[in-house]
């Protein structure tokens, strides 16, 4: 593919608002997972939740998106200049030649659940005033980011549950090399919600303490919550050193709902995709970041595929000890620590993280090492058999 | 932006599959909304058939209509399911659940929730591994599900199977999200012009305008109401075998205009 430069990126998480407070987290240790104590729900399980201080009202403009999915986008595109970029490029583009290409899981279903609990008793009413379009609906993530940054691109939302905003990438590449915008906002944010807590809890898929990717005890999943979004454009003068997207590559498992191939078939042709989209060969990876949810199945699935393309030499960890699996936004959470990995020469280490698991063959970090980074993978993989991975790196001399 | 045609599939009321349904769409034949009758899908296996929901089946069921007298593998061909948002039995039923002290949510139940249920079970039934997304778009779904196809086509992907699909939520979300009747259409697309060609359609995002309506009124009051019907008006078109030009609207109100031509 035509790489794109990733001119601006920004992102919140349970370990703070911004790429400083993700940076600043890993490099010190410290990682977000605390034990539950979401709403009312009764799990013993951990979670990465956003301190309910950060997640200011929505402006009174746009009151009718109010919801903690939105506020969590809102805090993301306050960070790091990226709504100041995004309007330069406006000013640059035009705003009908931005497109805006988000990814989510569950958007605002929070909102919907709490009005289920105020029903009214004999006709069974959701509570008058209950906003469906512009907070539960799966677009209005994307309604909301083109109204607070005052674009009128194309728009969509992709919604392949844990890789919906990997997939956004693929979808702004080929968006632009069809001529339909210029650049890209892509993006995407999922927040916690007792949809996602009680089914994941269903499937015996919750880590009793923080998640441990990768352990030889691994027992399931921590939830977390965040947001993030890039700027992508085409190569030009403007931002000549910023990184670039190289590669994405896309599968279907074919295999069951929500259990990963054994051997992750599935997840080994996305990296081969990838590969093959950026023209690189396994070697010139520097780095990769698991999926890593800390599930028995998933990263032994993803071990094997792993392996398979690329030996036991390649750095690779799961970040999702530090974070928590933000679902539909892990995708760009993710991303985004690669990149930050690679400006920074950081090869994150797995929050949590004790013992390996024996069966992992790959060059697994646990603790955080120093390395001259210049391209990354990042994998995503989701329900339904969705897989994504990203390739990510400096400009190519 | 240039695609061609290969297939159409449309199921919904009064409208069992393309082949029977030309003749409505093309205005020869009247329209009957008979009451919809959910098909039986016989991609799915017998246990997935009876643990699916409308949504799934619906889907599914139109992009096979679009394949039926193709030769084209399913097991290796791109796929964009589009529709307006989750399933809204499976959404009620989670809600719910969860509004209940015990807060017991099915396992079936919750997997099936993702948005991207349809593509999963088309993938494990197809066995494809060939990329599929699924996306959403509120009123405006399958616009932006044409977008992303010719977005795959312009990216060098040959062909794309695009499947916009949306059933009615029940109470009370049908009373905050009206879908109206249950329907969804499948279009066949490929990059280049070939034997199988039905239709040549040129596709570009411009100037705001009125979208481009139906004149049979039970077919522009399903139109109106399933965002998946909104490809009606470019069905009649191609049932037709005609040329013309189609206008779709995006929720920032740009047309996205599409030139038909046999």
């Amino acid at each position: 593919m035509q790489p794109l430069v990733i001119s601006h990126y920004t992102i919140v998480n349970c370990l703070g608002p911004g790429k400083a407070a993700t940076l600043a987290a890993l490099e010190s240790g410290r990682s977000g997972l605390q034990p539950c104590a979401f709403e009312d729900a009764r799990l013993d399980t951990c979670v990465g939740q956003m301190a309910d201080a950060a997640l200011r009202p929505l402006p009174d403009a746009l009151a009718e998106y109010e919801c903690r999915n939105h506020r969590i986008a809102d805090l993301a595109l306050l960070q790091d200049g990226f709504e100041e970029a995004v309007r330069a490029a406006a000013r640059r583009y035009g705003a009908a030649r931005i497109g805006v290409f988000l990814g989510t899981s569950t958007s605002g279903i929070l909102h919907t659940e709490a009005a289920y609990r105020r029903r009214e008793a004999e006709t069974g009413a959701l509570p008058a005033g209950f906003r469906y379009a512009t907070t539960h609906n799966t677009y209005a993530l994307a309604r909301f980011v083109l109204d607070r940054l005052g674009l009128s691109g194309p728009s969509l939302v992709v919604s392949t549950a844990c890789s919906s905003s990997a997939k956004v990438f693929g979808t702004a590449a080929r968006m632009i090399e069809a001529g339909f915008c210029d650049a890209a906002v892509v993006g995407g944010a999922d927040s916690l919600c007792l949809t996602t807590l009680y089914g994941f809890g269903s499937l015996g898929l919750l880590a009793r303490g923080p998640c441990r990717p990768f352990d030889a005890q691994r027992d399931g999943i921590s939830i977390g919550e965040g947001a993030a979004f890039a700027l992508l454009e085409k190569p030009g003068s403007h931002a000549a050193r910023a990184c670039m997207l190289l590669g994405v590559g896309e599968s279907s498992d074919a295999y069951h709902m929500s259990a990963p191939h054994p051997e992750g078939a599935g997840a080994r042709l996305a990296m081969a995709r990838a590969l093959d989209s950026a023209g690189l060969a396994p070697g010139d990876l520097d780095y990769i970041n698991l999926h890593g949810t800390g599930t028995k199945a998933n990263d032994i699935s993803e071990e094997q595929a792993v392996y398979a393309l690329f030996g036991p030499r390649t750095p690779a960890s799961s970040t999702k000890g530090w974070t928590g699996h933000t679902l539909g936004a892990s995708g760009i959470e993710e991303a985004i620590i690669g990149l930050l990995a690679l400006e920074h020469g950081l090869i994150p280490g797995s929050a949590h993280t004790r013992q390996l698991d024996p069966a992992v063959r790959l060059d697994y970090a646990i603790e955080n090492r120093s390395a001259r980074i210049d391209t990354v993978m990042s994998n995503s993989f989701g329900f339904g058999g969705s897989n994504c991975t990203l390739i990510l790196g400096r400009p190519r001399r | 932006m240039t695609l061609f045609v290969e297939g159409v599939g449309v199921l919904g009321p009064g409208l069992a599959g393309w082949r029977s349904s030309r003749a409505i769409l093309a205005g020869e034949a009247p329209f009957h909304p008979a009451p919809f009758e959910v098909p039986r899908v016989d991609l799915l296996p017998p246990v997935e058939r009876r643990r699916t929901g409308l949504p799934v089946k619906l889907a599914i069921w139109a992009g096979q209509d679009a394949l039926a007298g193709t030769d084209i593998d399913s097991g290796t061909l791109s796929t964009v399911f589009t529709s307006s948002g989750g399933d809204g039995d499976v959404i009620h039923e989670i809600c719910s659940t969860l509004a209940c002290p015990e807060r017991e949510v099915s396992p079936t139940r919750f997997h099936n929730s993702v948005h991207n249920a349809p593509a999963g079970y088309w993938g494990i039934a197809t066995r494809s591994s060939a990329p599929s997304t699924s996306l959403c778009g509120h009123d405006w779904s399958f616009a932006a599900g044409l977008l992303e196809a010719a977005g795959q086509i312009a990216a060098g992907q040959a062909r794309v199977l695009l499947i916009a699909y949306d059933a009615p939520y029940p109470e009370p979300l049908n009373s905050v999200r009206t879908i109206g009747a249950p329907f969804a259409c499948a279009l066949l697309l490929a990059g280049s012009r070939s034997a199988g060609t039905l239709a040549r359609l040129a596709l570009r995002r411009g100037q705001q305008g009125p979208p481009t309506r139906i004149c049979d009124a039970g077919l522009e009051a399903l139109r109106s109401a399933n965002p998946a019907a909104r490809a009606l008006p470019l069905l009649a078109l191609l049932a037709a075998d005609a040329a013309g030009r189609v206008d779709l609207e995006d929720s920032c109100g740009a047309v996205i205009a599409l030139e038909s031509r046999p």
